[in-house]
């Protein structure tokens, strides 16, 4: 009866699962692979200047939406300060930062994900903007004059005329015209302006586009300037230098203008550095966008409606009901012994930032150092409380040690172990000593080594790329981990390691 | 795999119990969590065996907060012997056995010494519940220390042994006598290397015995045969497991008796999760004889009807 109940509702589960699972691959077209993504990109502004102590108010140009890249999430690091955000039409948006008294090395944080292709381009036209006649004084005017009239007379439109324009300016011999206009060795930002300048002149309208060329893994990224035109309805986009010509080089529009990317007042010695990087997000967001209104609703209430940060978060927390099942078999079937129930999968969390390699050593050391400083503290007496208390502090200060030391020594791996769980290092560390105390060092290893074998097996799981992506795209297939552990839950024949122990009893 | 799957099959006919099973046949529909606490705190057990006429050793102190430590050297100064054990221990863990005393210091049965300061510390360490299930805070048990009947004395390397028997719905299924040896410290604990020799349940003679995971005939330490040794007083021994069920509740119990030279048969703790090493002592599975009891337990009223059945239907099979 037991049985019968418990298998019912076991089943009912995977039958659940499975409806929604179909559901959402035949219906909603959600991909069963995670190579099926598209791009993400990253951008960082670090912001620095002297602040002299009395108000501050410091701006920043924000990168904006286009055509091919939008603005996912973004978000501002800037303690103590207050912040706006100001729409300037036709230059870009500016984010104030504002403090009433601030003094010596500010930093000031913005970052932003951004997500590539994927999104139809907006059909509306963009209005034609007023075109400005640029301001040229006698020479220069003439100058500007002249060239114009020649580039017309061999250009069809716009776009040629665009094109003929930087072509000339770029290769500007000196006596020419061109070169008068743009003086000794032009800058790249020079003949940007020089040519925007132009084709004012002629009638199109015009403008200079600052922004980075997007690219994985980038720590100082330059800020590059071009040309935007506006013809037949829509504003184009011309490259002076042959940047452009790269295939897939992604340039991110940052503002318009010629205006510095930050200012400051009440400070000094501003300077920024943008770093980029990519990352991938599951084609997903795709599949989304091409939901009927019902099941948009459905899926507003599921993981994708929540911002990214969590649904990061909550890639890691669904595949650890996976490496629970895997550790419910390793401990009730096979009867691996360890520490604690549930530590060796913390342990595999903490490994996925050092790797299984460097995990394990890291984890070795510090619990074969605290293990050290334990027996130590053995001669002293002291009561538990506090005993436990000195071990956490030994244990951080060990991890910052080996942090420091790893750095040194050129290990970037290091740098992740102030990850580890510094509490459940500590049980650990206690519970291994008590052990080793009554039962001997034989069973403490064993124990220690059980809880590493099985933290190992269970981050190599919940690190293969399938399973994360099917627990966090169909997080419905955890019914299905819930009905097999419930049906653990009724296991009662031998475990592996019993067969072993009771070998004799078997004649 | 295929050995290991033919292993499974004749250690399944063998009726040889996992822990698998018997955590979900056995432990979880039979006892009742509410009676956990019963045998959980060994404060609890004595007080209620001692309730019950059942003879336990003599309590001579409780610790139960760090401020009444201060008044142990007083108390244990009365007792040239005696044992500390936490309420809430499991496994034999946390146990000090003190035979007597060297000047200041008290002589432990491992033939280790301690002083007045790491009797102390011990104690203040029961207390904040390093050895107790869970970690909760805990009570320390100072009582009388047995001086074992001299029946075991040729199989015993010190400690003291004792006999743990297995009791389902009031009848006593299986026993065991534990030896310690040199390795387990004093300790009866099988896991910590103590020696457990079965015995006959008709007879309370001793068979073979079981040392970690194989079988042996002598004793490690002293090397002397294990088997043919009865165990006084064993009709005694059987009553005492058969009332252990109307004392706990609990359907699926381990009794551990010590034998006390002058006192007799003494309660020593009640187990809710009693160990399977001891069908390897006894070479026989558990399962065939808890699945006869469950079949015929009704019809067994009395304790003396209990015991009978045990007799009857559990003898040792002839080798």
């Amino acid at each position: 009866m037991r049985r019968a109940h418990l298998y019912i509702l076991a089943g009912s589960l995977t039958a659940l699962a499975l409806a929604f699972f179909f559901y959402k691959v035949f219906v909603f077209g959600f991909p069963l692979k995670p190579e099926a993504r598209t791009d993400l990109w990253r951008v960082e502004v670090q912001l620095q200047f002297e602040a002299d102590g009395g108000p501050v108010k410091a701006s920043l140009f924000l990168p904006q939406r286009t055509g091919t890249l939008t603005v996912v999430d973004q978000s501002f690091v800037s303690a103590g300060y207050g912040l706006t955000t100001e729409p300037q039409p036709g230059v870009g948006i500016r984010a104030i930062y504002s403090v009433r008294e601030a003094k010596g090395l500010q930093t000031l944080y913005y970052r932003a994900v951004l997500q590539s292709g994927g999104l139809p381009e907006a059909q509306e036209r963009d209005p034609l903007p007023q075109v400005e006649p640029p301001v040229l004084m006698g020479p220069q005017r003439a100058a500007a004059e002249r060239i114009v009239g020649i580039v017309q007379r061999q250009s069809a439109d716009a776009a040629t005329f665009a094109a003929l324009l930087v072509k000339r300016l770029k290769n500007a011999r000196s006596g020419e015209e061109a070169d008068f206009l743009l003086g000794y060795r032009p800058s790249n930002r020079r003949l940007v302006t020089v040519a925007v300048q132009l084709l004012q002149l002629a009638g199109i309208p015009a403008r200079p586009v600052n922004g980075v060329a997007l690219a994985p893994e980038r720590r100082d990224a330059q800020f590059h300037r071009w040309i935007e035109y506006h013809a037949e309805g829509r504003w184009r986009t011309l490259h002076v230098r042959d940047v452009g010509q790269q295939p897939g080089q992604v340039f991110l529009p940052w503002w318009r203008g010629t205006a510095p990317l930050a200012e400051v007042s009440g400070g000094k010695h501003l300077r920024h550095t943008v770093s980029t990087s990519r990352a991938f997000e599951y084609a997903v967001r795709t599949a989304l966008a091409q939901q009927r209104a019902l099941e948009k609703r459905f899926i507003e209430f599921s993981l994708f409606g929540l911002p990214l940060q969590a649904q990061s978060l909550f890639r890691i927390i669904l595949v650890i009901p996976v490496g629970i099942l895997l550790l419910v078999v390793l401990r009730n079937i096979v009867g691996v012994k360890t520490f604690g129930t549930f530590m060796p999968v913390l342990i595999a969390l903490s490994f996925r930032a050092t790797g299984v390699f460097w995990g394990v050593f890291f984890l070795s050391i510090v619990v074969g150092l605290g293990l050290g400083v334990r027996f130590y503290l053995e001669r002293l007496k002291l009561l538990l409380v506090p005993r436990l208390a000195v071990i956490v502090i030994v244990v951080i200060l060990l991890l910052a040690a080996l942090t420091v030391i790893s750095f040194h020594l050129g290990f970037d791996r290091g740098l992740s172990i102030g990850l580890f769980p510094i509490v459940i290092l500590t049980m650990t560390i206690e519970r291994m000593t008590l052990v080793w105390e009554e039962r001997g060092a034989t069973e403490a290893f064993q124990q220690a080594a059980g809880s590493i074998f099985v933290g190992a097996l269970c981050y190599l799981l919940m690190n293969v790329p399938v399973v994360e992506h099917l627990a966090f795209v169909f997080p419905e297939l955890l019914l299905i981990v819930l009905g097999a552990t419930l049906l653990l839950g009724r296991y009662t024949g031998y475990r592996l390691t019993e067969l072993w122990r009771f070998k004799v009893l078997a004649r | 795999v295929i050995n290991a799957l033919d292993i499974a099959r004749r250690l399944r006919s063998a009726g040889v119990l996992g822990i698998n099973e018997r955590n979900a046949e056995y432990t979880l529909p039979y006892n009742r969590r509410a009676c956990y606490p019963l045998v959980d705190d060994k404060v609890l057990t004595k007080q209620l065996a001692m309730n019950a006429g059942v003879a336990v050793p003599d309590l001579y102190g409780v610790i139960e907060i760090n401020r009444q430590l201060r008044d142990l050297p007083a108390l244990l100064a009365q007792h040239p012997s005696f044992v500390v054990k936490p309420a809430r221990g499991s496994q034999g863990d946390g146990i000090i056995v003190v035979t007597g005393r060297t000047r200041s210091l008290f002589r432990v049965a491992d033939g280790s010494f301690l002083d007045e300061e790491e009797m102390t510390f011990h104690v203040s360490n029961i207390l904040s519940g390093i050895y107790s299930l869970g970690g909760q805070t805990d009570k320390a048990l100072i009582e009388y220390r047995v001086r074992f009947d001299p029946a075991f004395e040729a199989i015993t390397y010190r400690g003291v042994p004792d006999v743990r028997i297995i009791v389902f719905l009031g009848v006593p299924v299986m026993a065991m006598v534990r030896l310690p040896t040199r390795i387990s410290g004093g300790k009866a604990n099988l896991h910590q290397g103590a020696l457990g020799a079965g015995i006959d349940m008709a007879s309370g003679r001793t068979l073979t015995a079981v040392w970690r995971t194989s079988i042996v005939e002598e004793h490690p330490d002293t090397g002397n045969p294990v088997a043919g040794i009865t165990i006084p007083q064993w009709e005694t021994l059987l009553e005492l497991g058969a009332r252990s069920y109307e004392l706990t509740g609990l359907g699926y119990q381990g009794i551990d008796i010590v034998l006390d030279r002058d006192k007799g048969p003494l309660i020593l703790e009640l187990n809710a999760r009693p160990g399977l090493a001891i069908q390897m002592a006894n070479r026989a599975g558990l399962r065939l004889r808890l699945e006869k009891v469950e079949q015929y337990h009704t019809g067994l009223k009395t304790i003396a009807e209990r015991v009978a059945f045990a007799k009857e239907h559990f003898a040792a099979q002839p080798a």
